[in-house]
């Protein structure tokens, strides 16, 4: 307990501190200005959603060939930070592209591949909200993710081929693109301390996904046994927990 | 091979016995398709323009409702697991439910394309051979998937309302290859864009390989 909340707290520093880099270290941008730094928390944010959407396809696959069910419960996890990520990513991006661009929103390859990711793990999470049984409910929504993960590079190369917008890739773009050393040294902090923002998140919603699995398996033990639970000393303590 | 073939028997007399899912399919698609005609002025030249879009999303809408039952209606009488009881591979049974699909909306698409042309002012002439090339690359990647998403939502409440969730945006390559391939074959020149076509030929082979390799994971108890 205690050295959850030491990282909790060391984690809540970086962020902090990250925070601090990217809006007085850095250095202001020639054309941008003030606007451009929202780029460091933006593509970290991308960085940590690739990391979780990762992370919940290697486990969807785990589990359909395990059948463990903590591989569902990291499944699940992965794709809900990974939305969180995704979401915060949708957001900076249209704040950004307003002063720049003049548009909140374009129909872009990267833009509209990530707005399909993001409804496709929304739809995710609410298949896992519709089925009852929770072997069907892992299973089913493990197929689902890996359908989805085929999906993602497909939709990017049907976006790409018809047509694109984004700013190409600045750090290793070819000739005459590259960032200065200290934005750099910034945007990697920030990467970082993102990425670990991410993974505290991860690790406690996995927990919490586990303690839930528990609850159920132990609610269902005490239903099949039917009798004991109608008049037993320990149902009104288990309905509480279950609330 | 031949347990997919007897799926596929089951599925199309059941089917044949009402015709009441082609019958709605076919009506639901001609409604968006008139829907439609009040959202733009359907002049020769717009018709080219929006055409193929229109005419893609109307399949892909249809299909999405049409594909709930494929499963749905075996959880009636639990009679899924009569199937998967029967001494033939998971894949078996997915197959023929693909093909039956497959054969549903193919015969949707042949009723609704003349009847499409003839209202938007599009010709068909010259361009037949190619433009089923591109419905059966289109519909077959409809199909796989939509089956497939179908064994995912009959298991869960609101599927119905799920299944079209599930499958639209994953089908937004698709839609793009699909609606691209057709507006080259409708422009002044017609002439099939091979990378399109290409393009949903990958998509099909794509995902129905992962419902081989996932099939006993979708049907399994």
């Amino acid at each position: 307990m205690k050295a959850r909340f030491a990282i909790t707290a060391l984690v809540a520093l970086l962020i902090f501190c990250a925070g601090y880099a990217a809006l007085f270290i850095a250095p202001d941008e020639a054309t941008m200005h003030a606007v451009q730094r929202i780029f460091y928390f933006h593509v970290a944010s991308w960085n940590a959603m690739f990391c979780a959407f990762f992370v919940a396809c290697y486990a969807s696959v785990a589990y359909l060939v395990t059948g463990k069910r903590k591989w569902d419960a990291l499944g699940v996890s992965g794709v809900e930070v990974g939305v969180m990520c995704c979401t915060i990513g949708l957001i900076t991006g249209p704040l950004w592209a307003r002063p720049v661009w003049g548009i909140w929103w374009t129909w872009d390859a990267k833009l509209t591949s990530t707005f399909i990711l993001w409804l496709l793990f929304i739809a995710y999470l609410l298949l896992r909200g519709l089925v009852e049984d929770p072997e069907k409910k892992a299973s089913l929504s493990a197929v689902f993710a890996i359908f989805a993960s085929l999906d993602i590079p497909l939709v990017y190369l049907a976006n790409r081929l018809w047509r694109t917008q984004h700013p190409q890739p600045v750090i290793a773009g070819g000739p005459g693109s590259g960032l200065d050393p200290t934005m750099s040294k910034v945007l990697l902090f920030c990467l970082f301390a993102v990425f670990c923002v991410m993974i505290l998140v991860l690790v406690d919603r996995y927990r919490l996904e586990l303690l839930r699995n528990e609850a159920t398996e132990l609610r269902y033990e005490i239903e099949s046994r039917g009798l004991d639970a109608s008049n037993g000393q320990e149902t009104p303590a288990l309905q509480k927990g279950a609330q | 091979m031949r347990a997919a073939a007897i799926i596929l028997a089951k599925e199309l007399r059941l089917e044949f016995r009402t015709r009441e899912l082609l019958t709605a399919t076919v009506i639901f698609a001609l409604v968006v398709v008139v829907l439609f005609s009040f959202a733009f002025d359907p002049t020769a030249a717009e018709s080219r323009r929006y055409g193929p879009g229109l005419l893609w999303i109307a399949f892909l809408f249809a299909g999405s409702l049409m594909l709930n039952p494929s499963f749905a209606r075996e959880q009636n009488n639990e009679t899924l697991d009569a199937l998967r009881m029967a001494p033939i591979s998971n894949f078996a049974i997915l197959l023929g439910k693909i093909l039956a699909n497959f054969i549903f909306m193919s015969l949707a698409e042949v009723i609704l394309v003349p009847v499409f042309a003839v209202l938007y002012n599009l010709s068909l002439a010259g361009i037949v051979g190619r433009l089923i090339l591109v419905l059966v690359l289109g519909t077959l990647g409809l199909t796989v998937t939509g089956t497939v998403f179908s064994a995912i939502s009959a298991h869960a409440r609101m599927r119905e309302l799920l299944l079209p969730l599930l499958l639209l945006p994953l089908l937004t390559p698709l839609l793009i290859a699909a609606v691209e391939s057709t507006a080259s074959l409708f422009a002044e020149q017609p002439a099939l864009d091979r990378t399109w076509l290409a393009f949903l030929a990958g998509f099909d082979i794509v995902f129905l390989t992962a419902s081989w390799l996932l099939c006993d994971h979708l049907l399994e108890e």
